[in-house]
């Protein structure tokens, strides 16, 4: 069963990942106070983004695949939450 | 891995496809809490010290993760034309491009190695060679509590980048065998999206453990 994805798509994506990927380093140089992290965390869920979607073949695969991988997000969310323990200890 | 045929206890290709998709991400969520396990523990430390983790960041060699990163990207545009290119039956690209991934692959550990090779040579390497003299700025304890996770962290990505190009080599041996790409072209895809997760993995790897604070 052939991926119906042109590698144009392919391409393309590479081509955002690696300018994501200098904008991820370039901007670690710029003081952004505590703000900073959650940028460049954000651009890195943009790149997994990328990646799930196009590589992966999430966008234009099996919709099965998709429940999966919000499966696993799912379960990371609530691994994450645990962290109310921890922010709220005195 | 069916060429023509079906195994009998699929209705018919696509279910088949649907059934391999969903088996392989089943898998990769179970490596997402392992990996987010590990994450979550650098979290919580990264709040409790988080100058400590600063500190930790800077004595990182964050050209050569910059690197790697490249490396890993390029590696997964090469796995994601490779697949095109055994589902197309092209045999000449699909070899090129796994061996070119595989390449990739070595190269991203060989970097990793220079890396740790460089991390003990400065005494970066918690408990077994680590010089407290060398931190300025926040408790040694502490930044060697970043390093261990640093070194678990990136350890523990290296070992799943080892096995991926064991898959990939013994994929570019069996499509040489077999000297057409339709039968293996599903394994391939499978393959791949293995091989995209660990580069998501490192994607998340980089910020957090090389870009603290620059």
């Amino acid at each position: 069963m052939a991926e119906r994805v042109a590698t144009k798509v392919y391409y393309r994506t590479a081509a955002a990942l690696f300018v994501l990927l200098i904008l991820t380093i370039a901007l670690a140089y710029v003081p952004l106070g505590s703000f900073g992290p959650a940028l460049a965390l954000g651009i890195a869920a943009l790149k997994a983004a990328l990646v799930a979607l196009y590589f992966m073949h999430l966008r234009f695969g099996p919709p099965v695949s998709r429940i999966f991988a919000g499966a696993a997000l799912l379960w990371l969310l609530i691994l994450f939450m645990t962290l109310g323990d921890y922010l709220t200890r005195p | 891995m069916a060429e023509t045929g079906i195994a009998h206890q699929f209705d018919d290709e696509a279910q088949r496809h649907e059934a391999a998709s969903a088996g392989m991400w089943l898998f990769l969520a179970s490596e997402v809490l392992f990996f987010g396990g590990l994450f979550l523990g650098y979290t919580i430390y990264r709040l409790t010290f988080p100058e400590a983790f600063r500190v930790g960041s800077h004595h990182l060699y964050m050209w050569i993760a910059a690197a790697n990163t490249a490396v890993l990207l390029t590696s997964s545009l090469f796995v994601a034309l490779a697949h095109h290119a055994a589902s197309e039956g092209e045999l000449k690209a699909t070899l090129r491009l796994l061996a070119a991934t595989i390449g990739l692959g070595v190269l991203f550990l060989l970097l990793k190695g220079l890396e740790y090779y460089l991390d003990v040579r400065e005494s970066m390497l918690p408990v077994i060679k680590f010089d407290a003299g060398k931190i300025h700025g926040a408790k040694p304890a502490q930044v060697e509590l970043f390093l261990i996770f640093y070194w678990i962290m990136t350890g523990i990505h290296a070992l799943h980048v080892t096995i991926g190009v064991g898959v990939w080599i013994t994929l570019l041996v069996l499509v040489r065998r077999q000297g057409e790409t339709a039968p293996l072209k599903n394994t391939i895809e499978m393959a791949g999206l293995y091989w995209h997760f660990v580069d998501i993995v490192w994607l998340f790897l980089l910020p957090l453990l090389y870009l603290v604070g620059v």
